[in-house]
């Protein structure tokens, strides 16, 4: 909420012609979400500070609604740190306090504009997610000295640990443009929260503010994205245009990333062929999610009926556009249908199909809870063929990253070894009359086994009749 | 062919019929029906090619006619409604679609044939401008009539009237719609309802002497019923299967007929009776499964007595509805949509059920478990299948316990629903399957529980409620629920309860304050309260406590196995704590102090249902704390002092900066007390000790809710348990207070005045009694007034601030309060679902109504 910047350029006080602002006023204006005052804390032809204090509305902010789409209804949108942040509003005010100085003009003194000077910039505070090291990688390549004061969540319980707002002092010799520019780009960037603003006319505002470093800057792909809120489309427009007399940029996945996104793809692959090989003719993918596995379905002739399911409504709508539902042919959009629903309740709008997928799902129920699922599937609804994946535990040491509880995803609730997941397909086979046999999937390490493990259930009646399930899925 | 209609020119029908008008082209088929007949009874073919053809005499609409017709008939059906066909009907596929429908909805078809001269119908024909018959027509219509009118009975039409001439048809005065003989919806009971009886006629004499029958035992005699407590005399209901098998089956048909005939008895026909029957009429059976010995015992007895049984049991009824649609008595059960009604799909469903054609380990039928997916209102009382114990399973109930086999001869009292059973003297009858053969520890209904169907909860709900009519569920509202509950609830079993969300008071009139008691006291003054109990509100996160002595308990009354002796849960339905230890661990403490304290004994019970509120908040919402609360606090805490260092530097050479400045340390001073508010309700846990637990509300033990109890009674009853252990169990220190007794109001608002200074959260106001219906219908069941230190946490740190509070204070209390009385209904209802036996699916459908509901878009800060 405070921003000071302090010059000892001499003469300190020629500073005030750069801002256009007048050393002994106190000069208040509405800016967004509230107020801001402007005024000098120090005059002298030594040194000469410009503090710019935002005074945000904190009730004005939610209720004007003047604020980013948020969820009205959460208690966050009415207590948080915003009206004490150097946010995107301080970029507001900064474009709008000194709006001439950013804009490289001066009525009075023009030779100053272009004159490199040295300052020292002080912002209390400044909330950056990516921590100190982020801070430094975002200002030190444009040549600033970053001092940091971090500060507790609560200093009287140190136990809380560290909280994400830093009281940063920044210190280079850059002409006053520059120096605001970078500031009203790269606070938001640190903040990397609620931005009042997004949209096309950002793109451009980006673009104006940028060109003369952002191409240059090794984390410009990171600054697109936040400074454009992670709308991916809008940030590689910008950097399209940035970097047009440059080489493209690299898509720079990390391997991680990658290598996570090929082993889905394995397990999908590995789940349609087992459907594909037990020949079953209709299938319904339990915990569809966005659709990755349905989409390979479809692409499969020999499933005549193809049923998706999910629990998140949110997942299916992102499905039904990915798979373009709505403009498939006719014949095509026989074949499919999404519905909403849990594997916790019986749901006979998932009986009489002859192959079930589990793809990474059974992790994401309390243990406790599977037992309804099982009932569920292997009672009630009794598919011929059911593919269960889940991940397998013993190759967890393999991965770099891993979450507080020690799993891959925050959701999951237990991650199992090949043992455990044998001895339960085991228990499951005997108590429902099936027949199962259990795979790696993924590249398999001699100790730790692969990332993924597979097991095939078949039921042993509908065995018997030669590979042809009689039952036809219920519309 | 029946006769047309008596002398006073009345035709009676059944009231639940498909009525087919039969007539050529201009006999005066509407005109009857609508002199007879309501309009929304009639569907017309003509009628429905004109909706979907804007013609009505479009023939080549008729096919998309009739099938609208068929849809519209079909549903009406289902609903139980009289319906009359306007059509020509003379075709005989046209009438068999009509008989199908009525069959597949288990309603008589019956014919009404306007057979009139076809010149007559001609020049009627002739006389209306927008009817231009082809020549053929009539006569081919005439001679299909004719040929039809001999096959209507065998087509299956239960009742054939026919009208051969106008005045015939002019002379039909009334149509009289006579109830069917199993709707016997006025006849109220008290019931004693008599399981299969095969021939145990001693213990079937004793068992209506232990329920209060006087007997001549030696003469087959019942000569008085015993009156019920509302001075109705009781009545027998047998459940058929009286022969067979047993010792002595002419005494108990005796005695049974001698009942049925003086109106003390009810009887419908079992399996056994109607083979019975067939022997009696001289039919080829064979003398199996019992009949042997009925034959011989009867073959002692004289010929006119078998004349009688045979008239009794040709008499019976397949099933009866009894006390306004609430009962229903059939020998092997009854589905819901058969109820009532009559075909013989229905009778035969009466006499054998339903089996799925397999047959299992000792050889006999599996039957199709009906009764697993009963969702019918009506209890249904049946026998046929012995069962070591009668059980409840989705408001049905098997009571036949198998005397013939050496069980008992049990009898259902209703409505008490209570058993009565008498034991078998002797095993007359090897069973093929041991009577007591079972797999599982859980009763039925506890297995049937196992899963829900998803059906019964998704989608638009409408669900009825003792307290509050109806609470409606929206589907957007359902679908949000249904995730949460799926992805994070716990089992479902032990979600009795989720508790209704709470209202603040009205805003203040005072200046300062957003929140106070005055606002609370006049809510409830004005809804007519004289009392009210005022309770500290602590600040932790609601809980709700189920806990059990034992695991053994828990398994009894909850039918869950190996999840503990208990579970604490939040108002979402989610585990409190996500280590099982900890929560095993305080439930053992909470445990040893309902026992210590003689609660279990007290209540009768061997477990518990309590609301309350754990401490510390930060318990629960430690990463909320940190994420939102200590950050907002840090982040205001050090900008705000930089900021008033900055304009205190300033303040050094330009006195302009001197009111920036107070504002600044009055923003400070804010900040300070808003960390010191969310501070005191956040305390590190260490060990056990460092939880509270302070329960406010006993919601249930075994077999009942406490809502009918005052607030008084239930913090007396905590307080008893809370003292058993108070390193955890913290009682809630509270006031009751008369509405017009000043001088109490003003000490309950100096004590909320007082609490809240050191830091409480506040009170809440509560009308005395636990439920409390004021002149248009239920109240609030509890106002919150919170502190004026606590709101900083709610509405923001600088939210008193004059400017601020003064466009706080604008806020609509309506949407939260209708919420709260929704959620609070549905909460007691689920409860006494609950405890009245119901299945899973009727108590779960509250709680996930009331987690549907909490997704409804509500300005969180109330």
């Amino acid at each position: 909420m405070l921003l000071t910047i302090t010059t000892t350029y001499q003469p300190a006080s020629d500073i005030s012609f750069l801002f256009h602002k007048h050393p002994s006023k106190i000069q208040e204006f509405e800016t967004t979400g509230g107020k801001a005052h402007v005024f000098y804390p120090h005059v002298s032809d030594e040194q000469c500070t410009i503090a710019l204090l935002l005074d945000i509305d904190p009730i004005g902010l939610v209720r004007k609604s003047s604020g980013p789409a948020g969820n009205e209804f959460a208690l966050e949108q009415y207590v948080n740190d915003r009206p004490y942040v150097a946010s995107s509003l301080m970029s507001a005010a900064i474009a709008k306090a000194f709006s001439s100085a950013m804009n490289g003009r001066s009525k009075d003194k023009p030779e100053l504009v272009e004159m490199a000077m040295p300052f020292r910039v002080r912002l209390a505070v400044l909330p950056v997610r990516g921590g100190e090291a982020l801070l430094r990688h975002l200002f030190e390549p444009l040549g600033y000295t970053v001092a940091v004061q971090k500060h507790l969540l609560n200093d009287n319980v140190p136990d809380w640990g560290e909280s994400r707002y830093f009281t940063v002092t920044l210190e280079h010799t850059i002409t006053l443009q520059q120096l605001l520019t970078h500031l009203y780009v790269l606070i938001p960037v640190c903040d990397n929260d609620k931005h009042y603003w997004i949209g096309n006319q950002e793109v451009e505002k980006l673009l104006e503010k940028g060109r003369s470093w952002l191409p240059a800057h090794p984390a410009r792909e990171l600054i697109a994205m936040r400074y454009l809120k992670h709308q991916r489309r809008l940030a590689n427009e910008a950097l399209e245009v940035l970097l047009k007399d440059d080489a493209a940029p690299e898509e720079e996945e990390p391997e991680a990333i990658r290598q996570k996104g090929r082993m889905h793809t394995a397990r999908l692959e590995a789940a349609r062929d087992a459907l594909v090989q037990s020949g079953v003719r209709t299938v319904v993918d339990l915990g569809c999610g966005e659709g990755k596995l349905l989409r390979l379905l479809l692409a499969e002739k020999g499933f005549e009926k193809i049923l998706g399911m999910d629990i998140s409504y949110h997942a299916l709508e992102i499905a039904k556009d990915k798979l373009k539902l709505d403009r498939l042919p006719p014949r095509q959009q026989e074949r499919i249908r999404l519905i909403h629903g849990s594997l916790t309740y019986r749901d006979k709008r998932i009986e009489g199909f002859e192959g079930a997928t589990l793809v990474e799902v059974i992790e994401h129920l309390d243990e406790p809870r599977l037992a309804a699922l099982e009932k569920v599937v292997f009672q009630y609804a009794r598919p011929a063929v059911v593919v269960v994946t889940t991940p397998n535990a013993e190759y967890n040491v393999k991965l770099p990253m891993q979450s507080k509880s020690g799993m891959r995803h925050a959701d999951h609730r237990f991650e199992w070894t090949r043992k455990q997941f044998s001895k339960w397909g085991e228990r499951l086979a005997a108590q429902y009359g099936y027949e199962v046999s259990f795979r790696s999937v993924g590249d398999e390490d001699p100790e730790v086994g692969a990332l993924s493990q597979l097991a095939m259930f078949k039921n042993k009646t509908e065995a018997n009749d030669g590979n042809n399930p009689s039952a036809t899925p219920a519309d | 062919m029946q006769k047309a209609y008596n002398k006073t020119g009345q035709i009676q029908l059944p009231e639940l019929s498909l009525v087919v008008l039969m007539g050529i082209s201009g006999s005066g088929k509407s005109s009857f029906a609508a002199r007879h007949f309501l309009p929304q009874e009639i569907v017309s073919s003509d009628a429905c090619r004109a909706i979907v053809s804007n013609d009505e005499n479009n023939q080549h609409a008729s096919h998309d006619a009739f099938e609208l017709a068929q849809f519209i008939v079909s549903k009406r059906l289902r609903n139980g409604l009289l319906t009359v066909i306007d059509a020509t009907n003379t075709q005989e596929e046209a009438r068999k679609d009509w008989v199908q429908l009525a069959r597949q909805f288990h309603v008589l078809p019956i014919a009404i044939v306007l057979n009139l001269p076809e010149i007559v119908c001609a020049e009627r024909n002739r006389l209306r401008a927008d009817r231009n018959l082809k020549k053929h027509v009539l006569p081919q219509q005439s001679s299909q009539l004719k040929r039809s009118l001999r096959r209507l009975k065998l087509e299956g039409f239960r009742q054939i009237v026919e009208l051969r001439s106008t005045e015939e048809v002019a002379a039909v005065q009334d149509i009289i719609r006579t109830p069917l003989y199993n709707n016997k919806s006025l006849v109220q009971g008290p019931f004693d309802i008599i399981g299969d009886v095969h021939g145990c006629y001693d213990e079937l004499c004793e068992l209506l002497t232990e329920l209060g029958y006087q007997l001549d035992k030696a003469n087959h005699r019942c000569t008085a019923a015993p009156v019920g407590d509302d001075g109705r005399q009781r009545q027998v209901v047998f459940l058929g299967d009286l022969v067979d098998r047993g010792p002595d089956t002419p005494s108990v048909l005796k005695l049974v007929m001698q009942m049925v005939k003086t109106g003390m008895a009810w009887c419908v026909p079992g399996n056994h009776d109607a083979k019975l029957l067939k022997w009696l009429k001289g039919k080829d059976v064979q003398l199996k499964h019992g009949l042997q010995q009925s034959v011989e015992q009867l073959l002692l007895e004289p010929v006119h007595f078998r004349e009688e049984i045979k008239a009794f049991i040709d008499g019976l009824i397949g099933h009866y509805v009894f006390d306004g649609g609430r009962l229903v008595v059939a020998h092997a059960g009854l589905k819901a949509e058969m109820q009532g009604r009559g075909s013989g799909a229905v009778r035969e469903f009466c006499l054998y059920g339903e089996t799925t054609g397999e047959t299992d380990e000792f050889g006999l039928p599996v039957r199709y478990n009906w009764a697993a997916e009963y969702k019918g209102s009506a209890l249904v009382v049946y026998g046929h299948t012995p069962v070591p114990e009668p059980q409840w399973l989705n408001r049905t109930i098997d009571i036949d316990t198998g005397c013939v086999f050496g069980g008992k001869l049990t009898a259902l009292r209703y409505p008490e629903k209570e058993l009565v059973s008498v034991t078998a003297r002797q095993v007359y009858c090897e069973p093929a399957k041991p009577l007591h053969h079972t797999t599982t520890s859980l009763t039925l209904q506890q297995q049937e529980d196992e899963v829900l169907d998803i059906a019964d909860f998704t989608g638009k709900r409408i669900i009825e409620t003792a307290f509050h009519h109806t609470v409606t569920i929206r589907e957007e509202n359902s679908i949000a629920a249904l995730e949460v509950m799926s992805r994070f609830a716990i089992n479902p079993k032990w979600l009795l309860y989720l508790p209704p969300t709470m209202s603040p008071s009205e805003t203040s009139r005072l200046d300062d304050y957003l929140e106070h008691p005055a606002e609370a006291f006049g809510y409830f003054e004005g809804v007519g309260v004289e009392k009210v109990v005022c309770e500290e509100k602590h600040m932790g996160s609601r809980a709700i406590v189920v806990v059990g002595r034992d695991e053994e308990a828990v398994r009894r009354t909850f039918g869950i196995s190996n999840e503990g002796s208990g579970v604490i849960y939040t108002r979402t339905g989610r585990p409190y704590f996500n280590d099982k230890e900890t929560e095993q661990a305080l439930l053992q403490r909470l445990n040893k102090a309902l026992f210590h304290s003689g609660f279990y004994d007290l209540f009768k019970t061997d477990w518990v249902c309590l609301d309350c509120e754990l401490m510390p908040w930060s318990a629960k919402a430690q990463s909320l704390i940190e994420t939102q609360y200590a950050s907002t606090g840090a982040a205001a805490m050090h900008a705000l002092t930089a900021s008033l260092e900055t304009l205190q530097q300033t303040a050094l050479w330009n006195g302009e900066a001197q009111p920036l400045i107070n504002r600044y340390q009055e923003r400070l001073q804010q900040t300070n007390g808003y960390i010191k508010a969310y501070q005191r309700y956040c305390w590190s846990v260490n060990r056990l000790e460092d939880y509270k637990l302070a329960p406010f509300h006993i919601m249930a033990t075994e077999g009942k809710a406490w809502m009918d109890k005052d607030h008084e009674w239930h913090m007396n009853q905590i307080e008893a348990v809370c003292e058993a252990d108070p390193e955890i169990l913290l009682a809630t220190p509270y006031k009751v207070v008369h509405i017009s007794d000043a001088e109490a109001k003003q000490e309950a608002i100096d004590w909320w005045l007082e609490r809240t200074g050191r830091g409480g959260e506040g009170m809440v106001v509560k009308p005395f009694n636990f439920v409390h219906t004021g002149k248009r219908g239920l109240i609030q069941p509890a106002i919150k007034v919170r502190g004026k230190e606590y709101l900083r946490i709610i509405y923001g740190p600088e939210y008193d601030s004059p400017e601020n509070l003064a466009r706080l204070k604008s806020r609509g209390l309506s949407a939260k309060r209708a919420l709260a009385l929704r959620e609070f209904a549905l909460g007691m209802e689920g409860l006494q679902r609950f405890v009245s036996g119901e299945p899973l699916r009727r108590v779960h459908e509250c709680a996930f109504g009331v987690l549907a509901l909490e997704s409804e878009p509500v300005d969180p800060r109330l």
